[in-house]
């Protein structure tokens, strides 16, 4: 982890790191309401595999997306170890199914390093950039990205 | 400037009420139910926002409304006759009111000619018989600090007369010396109002001499503790004027007997004590007061604090026989909350519910008993909730007698509208999107339903057409009913328009109602030519399609020469549905009950093969499409064996009717609906997500989407599949 320096805190980004399989990613700290471990989601017809289904969180409809399958790796088999990071992006909530959460970065935002070519075309859409911590690599995901392409994906009219 | 914003918007919201309740008084007046309450009602209404309106600097509208208010002083002073002409003069007024009012709020040109027109025909009604300005000083209350328009605050009639005018009893220093004599009733008290205040109040204006009259306090038997005995004679000096000294009293006017006398002698007199003197100390002047004690107040202060409020903020457009019913206005995003939060409640509690019977607790045990009870409460609370948000139909039934207005106007017939059952309640939203439907139906019963006073006078009907609107409830619905007394549909015209726009084949064979029907198909109109009122390219389909998007239902009947009826079914409320509750490969789903006709177990011999892969179930010697729910939605990919599971019977569109085979059925239950939109989109073939007892979410069929799905099915499925792929 980083030294902090408190008197300049808007150089400094706090991100939640999470595991899909071996790898792990990273989303920003702000946009992550909540974390909860994996409930049985309800499947929606006609949605795309990545799409779960909806979980019933506290009152309002969550869609769950199975992130490694939205990046186009393996689609998950979740269990009860499995984890539920609850973002939001502007009005709109999402729940992201992930292996589990590692760790809580704290960066600056020159850190972050273009994301290299080799990636997959469809994990480099969703991919802002790539950061190197402790000899770990650690992709920062764009939940902007994720949460369009979701909406993309169910073809809807609004 | 936002506290004038909201000042602003505030008045703008009460103007709507001043004009609900100027229309209602109108109308009552048209249909010859003249008393003096109506007339001050509508008198108040229109006062209240040339107050208001000149409180804002609002020109145009102090000026219109200030000459409809002098013609409806005329009116209250009997020195006009409310005659037919007359009447209909002034709810034309009451309309351009209201366009003034709205064109205040959200800026555009107001039409000029014609306010001004109306203007002059409001001043001929006037000329005649007095000037304005003596119109003004001709009203029998002091109006003195009202000529100025500016008086933001509500009009209250005066209820005593007084024999000396202003200024006569003045002398130099412009003192003037009031006898005034104040007995308070007991509904003063009710509305936590104190009479020390009053006084304190009073002789803040000048020198004061006041003293008890205790000659009314009976004998400690016979007291009644919420009783008021006491009155008050106060001796005022004062260099204000009558007018400051009434204002005093403004808000208790009603609630008090009064009498404010100048008095002829000049000098002020300290030493006259008429009676022995009381003095009215801050604290003590209601433990004085044997009528009301203290504690009596502050009981009643603390029960009823929007009572209170309300006495102390008068509320112009309620007559004195309303005032007792108050109102709070706030937001409609706490309303919403409140019930969003409420729907939780219940799911909450029936979560709990299933978890104590999971537990293996007796039902008698306390835990299941108390449970009972809690939930008896909550659908208690549910109720409550949801009829803060239930509204009755009476202003948009009253904007339609506008439109009948200008409609009979345009089309130069002559129509009597009948309202019935205005009180009748429906949510909010409900009524907010009935508006345009329910224009365009009144506008059509008109345009297209009656016919012209000479063709009426030949079909031995009464020349004027009546075009009625009933609310009603019936089985958790409201229904709304158009109907006009005109000749009905013209079948063999709506044939032949239907053939000539190539919506059915020339040799079809409909029965009458599938020929009425044929008015809800987009594309259709009847009007040979687009007419000013109906036309505007819209049709009874655009009707149809806000109506079912509110979960309503609209069906037409008519008959040849006696008139045709449009019948709206709404459910009361958008946010909780009465849903069967079914599964379906291993999923919960919920139907609506609406769409529900019957419910079957079907046997193998009721169904049939149709072509390659439709099926069709036989009941009733009917054959009905079969649409498996689960493979509709993608649930699975075989068909279900009928056998076992159960089909729903469901009425859509165009009332065809369908079946939709479930593998069973869990129960029927009121679900609270949430938004799949929100937080994710539209998914075909559902209408919305609901959350169960048990926590979890089961998504809410949409029936007719599903149906109408069913019917493209290749082309449809091989879509979802194409987007499925492309994710």
């Amino acid at each position: 982890m980083m030294e902090v320096n408190e008197h300049d805190t808007s150089q400094y980004n706090e991100l939640i790191a999470f595991r899909l399989g071996e790898q792990e990613f990273c989303v920003d700290i702000m946009s992550v309401r909540d974390i909860r471990g994996w409930t049985p989601t309800t499947p929606l017809p006609h949605s795309p595999d990545y799409v779960k289904g909806v979980i019933n969180l506290r009152g309002s409809v969550l869609p769950v997306i199975d992130l490694s399958a939205r990046l186009g790796f393996r689609s998950t088999e979740p269990t009860a170890r499995h984890v539920i990071i609850v973002t939001q992006v502007g009005s709109q909530s999402v729940g992201l199914l992930v292996d589990a959460v590692s760790d809580i970065l704290t960066i600056t935002s020159e850190t972050i390093q273009p994301t290299p070519d080799v990636a997959s075309e469809l994990a480099r859409c969703f991919m802002k950039g790539v950061l190197a911590i402790e000899g770990r690599m650690i992709s920062l995901i764009g939940l902007d990205s994720v949460i369009a392409a979701t909406h993309e994906g169910t073809g809807t009219l609004n | 400037m936002d506290t004038m914003a909201a000042i602003k918007q505030t008045f703008f919201q009460e103007c709507e009420e001043q004009l609900a309740e100027l229309e209602t008084g109108l109308l009552a007046i048209e249909s010859q139910q003249v008393d003096d309450d109506t007339i001050n009602a509508v008198f108040r209404a229109v006062h209240s926002i040339k107050g208001g309106a000149g409180a804002f600097g609002l020109d145009e509208l102090v000026r219109f409304a200030h000459t409809f208010e002098t013609v409806l002083d005329l009116l209250r002073g009997s020195q006009i006759e409310a005659a037919p002409p007359l009447v209909k003069l002034m709810l034309r007024s009451s309309d351009t009111l209201a366009d003034l009012v709205r064109y205040s709020r959200d800026g555009g040109e107001m039409d000029q000619a014609r306010v001004g027109q109306l203007h002059d025909e409001l001043m001929q009604v006037v000329n005649p018989v007095a000037t304005p300005a003596c119109a003004q000083s001709a009203e029998p209350h002091a109006g003195d600090d009202e000529a100025g328009g500016d008086d933001p605050e509500a009009f209250f009639p005066v209820t005593v007369t007084f024999d000396d005018l202003i200024g006569e009893n003045s002398d130099d220093d412009g003192q003037i010396v009031f006898n005034v004599w104040f007995k308070p009733k007991p509904e003063l008290y009710a509305k936590a109002n104190d009479a020390a205040k009053l006084l304190r109040e009073l002789r803040a204006l000048g020198e004061a001499d006041i003293a008890c009259d205790r000659s009314d306090v009976p004998l400690l038997s016979e007291l009644d503790p919420e009783g008021a005995y006491l009155a008050w004679n106060v001796r005022l000096v004062t260099s204000a004027g009558e007018s400051a000294v009434r204002d005093v009293f403004e808000f208790v006017e009603f609630d008090c007997e009064i009498r404010i006398e100048a008095e002829p002698s000049v000098e002020p007199d300290f030493e006259f004590t008429p009676e022995p003197v009381a003095e009215i100390g801050p604290a003590e002047a209601p433990a004085d007061s044997p009528a009301i004690p203290q504690a009596v107040l502050e009981r009643l202060a603390e029960f009823a604090p929007e009572q209170a409020a309300k006495a102390a903020a008068p509320s112009a457009g309620a007559s004195p026989a309303q005032q007792a019913q108050t109102t709070i206005r706030v937001d409609l995003d706490r309303v919403d909350r409140l019930i969003d939060l409420v729907g939780e409640l219940v799911i909450n509690q029936s979560m709990l519910a299933q978890r104590v019977t999971e537990a293996g607790i007796a039902r008698l045990s306390d835990v299941a008993v108390g449970l009972d009870d809690l939930e008896q409460l909550t659908r208690e609370i549910q109720d409550s909730v949801m009829a803060i948000r239930a509204q009755p139909v009476r202003p948009i039934f009253q904007r339609m007698s506008r439109v009948v207005r200008e409609v009979a106007d345009m089309t130069g017939k002559s129509v009597r509208l009948i309202t019935e059952g205005e009180n009748c309640e429906v949510d909010k939203t409900v009524i907010e999107r009935l508006t345009d439907p329910l224009t365009h139906m009144i506008r059509n019963a008109i345009d297209h339903g009656l016919e012209s006073p000479e063709e009426r006078v030949q079909a031995g009907k009464p020349e004027q057409g009546v075009v009625r609107m009933t609310a009603a409830h019936r089985s958790g619905r409201v229904i709304i009913e158009v109907s006009d007394d005109g000749s009905g549909i013209n079948r063999e015209r709506v044939r032949s328009i239907a053939v000539d726009k190539g919506l059915i084949d020339a040799d079809a064979q409909l029965a009458d109602n599938e020929i009425d029907d044929l008015i809800f198909a987009p594309g259709f109109s009847t009007a040979s030519a687009v007419s000013d009122v109906s036309g505007r390219g819209v049709g009874m389909d655009v009707v149809k399609r806000s109506i079912q998007a509110l979960g309503g239902r609209i069906a037409i009947s008519s008959r040849p020469g006696k008139g045709t009826a449009f019948t709206l079914s709404l459910p009361l409320t958008l946010a909780v549905l009465d849903g069967m509750v079914v599964t379906v490969a291993g999923q919960t789903l919920v139907v609506p009950l609406t769409a529900i006709v019957e419910t079957l177990q079907p046997k193998n011999s009721d169904v049939h093969g149709l072509g390659e892969t439709a099926r069709v179930i036989s009941t009733r010697g009917a054959f009905i499409p079969l649409i498996d729910v689960g493979r509709e939605l993608g649930y699975r990919d075989c068909e279900a064996d009928p056998v076992g599971s159960v089909a729903i019977m469901v009425e859509s569109e165009n009332r065809a009717q369908s079946a939709l085979l479930v593998d069973g059925i869990i129960g029927q239950q009121q679900v609270v609906i949430k938004s799949l939109e929100t937080n994710y989109g539209h998914v075909f073939g559902v209408a919305a997500a609901t959350i169960l007892g048990d926590g979890r979410v089961a998504v809410i069929l949409d029936v007719d989407a599903i149906v109408a799905g069913s019917r493209s099915d290749p082309a449809r499925s091989e879509g979802a599949n194409r987007k499925r792929n492309a994710a």
